[in-house]
């Protein structure tokens, strides 16, 4: 019966997109038409290969780790691929002959493919798995819902693929970390559900009374995601034959729900769930106790409470009323609060543990990102203040405090939990090379430095070259100065960029010849 | 690190409670649907304070007079705006400090973007603000600088968009798209609808168009051949709303209100 359904589906879907291919008005959406048409077409043979196999029976015993294995696949491969893309339009605003003078490799169609191939590719790859894998052993019980792990794994990356060439073809709706179109919006926001499902089914029918402190992130970073993903993507489509759409909200208000969205993007994907995967990764890899239980629940509900009145901030002295901006930077400023109970609760589980550092380049990449945390969270703050914001705004000094952050903590803490996973997940002794580890994270601390720092000074120069003036009260530079003035340190910040993509690189390699290495040993004993 | 590794017994847990905090806390962190709905509350409160007055505001709803929709050929230019990512590296929202409006030009009013669904405000600038950059330059300046911007400007770093003045551009889609703009509340009329087509080539080749019907549905349009070369291009598209852009609100009569 249900592979029936199945077939019928498939075959159904491959004919409707066959027609989308011939009827669509534009070649984003002819080439995602013709995508999906060959997918549901290998659906389709697949399904008629497999009818009437057997299910596997009685799974319920063991935890479910095959979409965790191919989620921890996909992470490194989509960070390689954020990596090489930020590396490349780095060097293009540095020497911008690189753009090629074609279409899809221009800098304008690039720059959101690296934005979205890191946070939601790398970063959300990461978070599904880590989620999936965390659930599990903190509720000691196998993933709700059978199957759908698999469906959110792979729906997932087809929104990403859909994004990904989307942008290259011209197809996007430019808001800011929202730029994919409205079907692909809508397909995201099926398999969040899905995802939404699968977790609060797992957290129900846990065999441990309490639900451990990083759930509670991962179980808020997921409402609160497709809360924010629906209202800041309501779009009119021009035809269901276009890519094209038009958004609901106008100017001004489009701009406050734009940004409610965008910093909240790095709220509550890039800060909640990656606090989540601190909370188990970091007391695991240290053998130590959380910190504070105490405070894990009074940061946790602050921050959550407080981080999403934070928008306003990347709109001082625009048309968006004072007060608004004014409540945005107050509450950015009591973020910082917050933001550093999360740092303190996770340094401080190294306590009686720091000796470890020396030896273990794991945990002290964990803390370095949780170093990197803490101070990417105080210059926010700092950021935000109205008399700081007006120079830093529109600068690069933003795209400097991003980098801390994403490359910083982000970065190092989710290569952290893949050098964790690897060895467990495909049980294996150990990993390929520690001292692989201490390369990879020696390359991207020193590239972030290079980083973050070349763009504090052109930051910082170019906001002072745009407002300087002569003792007559003339502008002293035009714009074209303070462009060439950032030409070494655009340069320097690419340099940054390649150290990084090389770890990168290195974190790769090491997880391939570990997965490729000799299993711990037969598999006899049931995991549970 | 075998076998007991996937033993929940190994898994990090909670300390023992007793204050206050973690007696009525449990409450909340042995219910999954407790800690949903208390959560969601909690990321609901902002958003709803800082957005919903926006659409009720005096200032944030104002209308301005001189402010229109965009004309057929204009709003095609924005799509290909859109389409290029420009909105990454320019900016179009002035903000009020004195040496932006030496630089740029009166701040941006909200009632400027009204039309744009949505915003191109931006959040970075690479290059300059463009809020107000119709009229600022000449169209075979902009043609020349599309080409490739470094013939103009040496110091420049913005890619070449070579393609533009390459690409024809049909009127195929404008209607459903001003269509669509209406849905999501932009007052097209069924007039301005009915003759897009023709507004659309007559604002590219105004000797063989209906400019009047043109100025009267979208006053201050600009229509000329934009790129010289025969036929409606991208460039002719693109040049037409960069050349419209920040030109609508008469600034010299305009007098903002008080309440900001």
């Amino acid at each position: 019966m249900l592979d029936g359904v199945k077939i019928a589906a498939f075959g159904l879907g491959a004919l409707m997109f066959a027609i989308a291919t011939n009827w669509g008005h534009d070649q984003a959406y002819r080439v995602h038409a013709l995508l999906l048409t060959a997918l549901c077409a290998a659906g389709f043979v697949w399904s008629i290969r497999t009818a009437g196999a057997r299910q596997p029976v009685n799974v319920e015993s063991s935890y479910m780790d095959g979409p965790i294995r191919y989620g921890v696949v996909a992470t490194a491969f989509w960070a390689i691929v954020g990596f090489l893309m930020g590396t490349l339009i780095a060097f293009q605003l540095a020497y911008p002959d690189l753009n090629l003078g074609l279409p899809w490799t221009s800098f304008g169609r690039l720059r959101p493919l690296h934005t979205s191939a890191v946070i939601f590719a790398f970063g959300g790859n990461g978070l599904i798995a880590t989620s999936f894998y965390v659930v599990q052993r903190t509720c000691a019980t196998r993933l709700w819902g059978g199957n759908a792990a698999w469906f959110v794994f792979w729906g997932y990356n087809l929104f990403i693929v859909l994004a990904a060439t989307g942008y290259v073809l011209g197809s996007t709706q430019s808001l800011e970390y929202a730029e994919p179109e409205w079907y692909a919006d809508l397909w995201l926001t099926i398999v969040w559900v899905v995802y939404l499902a699968i977790y609060l089914g797992t957290l129900v029918k846990r065999k441990e009374p309490h639900i451990y402190v990083a759930n509670w992130f991962y179980l808020s970073f997921i409402i609160t995601v497709a809360l924010l993903h629906v209202v800041n993507n309501l779009a009119v489509p021009v035809s269901i034959w276009s890519s094209a759409s038009v958004a609901l909200w106008p100017g001004v208000q489009g701009a406050m729900i734009q940004w409610w969205y965008g910093h909240n993007a790095v709220a509550f994907f890039l800060t909640v769930p990656f606090l989540a995967m601190m909370y188990y990764f970091v007391p695991k890899q240290a053998n130590r106790p959380v910190y504070s239980y105490r405070l894990s629940i009074i940061h946790f509900w602050s921050l959550i409470f407080l981080y999403i009145w934070a928008g306003p901030h990347h709109l001082h002295y625009t048309a968006l009323p004072d007060w608004a901006q004014i409540l945005g930077m107050v509450m950015s400023i009591i973020l910082w609060m917050p933001s550093w109970g999360g740092a303190i609760n996770g340094l401080m589980t190294l306590q009686g543990a720091w000796d470890k550092l020396r030896t273990d380049p794991i945990l002290r990449m964990m803390v370095v990102a949780l170093a990197f945390y803490t101070m990417a969270t105080f210059e926010g703050p700092m950021m935000s203040i109205r008399a700081v914001n007006s120079l830093s705004h529109y600068t690069d000094w933003t795209i400097g405090h991003v980098h801390s952050g994403v490359l910083g903590f982000n970065g190092l803490l989710t290569s952290a939990a893949l050098y964790y996973l690897v060895p467990r997940l495909w049980k294996r002794e150990r990993l390929y090379s520690l001292s692989l580890v201490s390369w990879h994270f020696w390359l991207a601390t020193i590239g972030i430095v290079l980083y973050a720092s070349s763009m504090w000074i052109a930051g910082i120069t170019q906001g002072l070259m745009w407002r300087e003036v002569d003792s007559l009260g003339f502008l002293v530079n035009s714009f074209a100065d303070t462009v060439a003035a950032m030409h070494p340190m655009y340069v320097i910040r690419a340099l940054g960029g390649v150290l990084y993509l090389t770890g990168g690189l290195i974190m790769a390699w090491n997880l391939w010849k570990t997965v490729m290495s000799e299993p711990l040993r037969a598999e006899t004993v049931p995991a549970e | 690190m075998s076998d007991k590794e996937h033993a929940p017994a190994n898994e990090p847990k909670q300390p023992p409670r007793q204050s206050w905090l973690s007696r009525n806390h449990r409450y909340i962190e042995t219910n999954a649907f407790l800690l949903l709905v208390f959560a969601f509350v909690a990321v609901s409160i902002g958003g709803a304070v800082q957005i919903v007055p926006l659409f009720y505001l005096d200032n944030t709803i104002e209308k301005v007079e001189g402010m229109r929709p965009y004309s057929p050929l204009e709003l095609t230019g924005r799509d290909i705006y859109v389409r290029e990512g420009c909105y990454t590296c320019h900016s179009q929202m002035i903000r009020t400090m004195l040496d932006e409006q030496e630089r740029y030009g009166h701040y941006s009013l909200a009632a400027e973007s009204m039309y744009d669904h949505p915003f191109q405000w931006g959040s970075k600038r690479t290059g300059p603000d463009l809020a107000r950059v119709g009229g600022r330059y000449s169209d075979a300046w902009h043609v020349a600088h599309f080409h490739n911007p470094r013939d103009l400007v040496p110091e420049s770093v913005m890619p070449a968009y070579p393609w533009l003045a390459q690409t024809q551009v049909d009127s195929d889609q404008v209607q459903a798209t001003m269509r669509a703009n209406g849905r999501a509340g932009v007052p097209y009329t069924d007039e301005m609808i009915d003759a897009a087509k023709a507004d659309f080539r007559a604002q590219a080749d105004p000797d063989n168009g209906d400019v009047e019907g043109l100025l009267e549905r979208y006053p201050k349009a600009v229509a000329r051949n934009f790129d010289t070369q025969p036929g409606v291009t991208e460039l002719d598209a693109v040049i037409a709303y960069l050349q419209m852009l920040g030109t609508l609100v008469d600034f010299s009569t305009y007098t903002p209100e008080a309440s900001r």
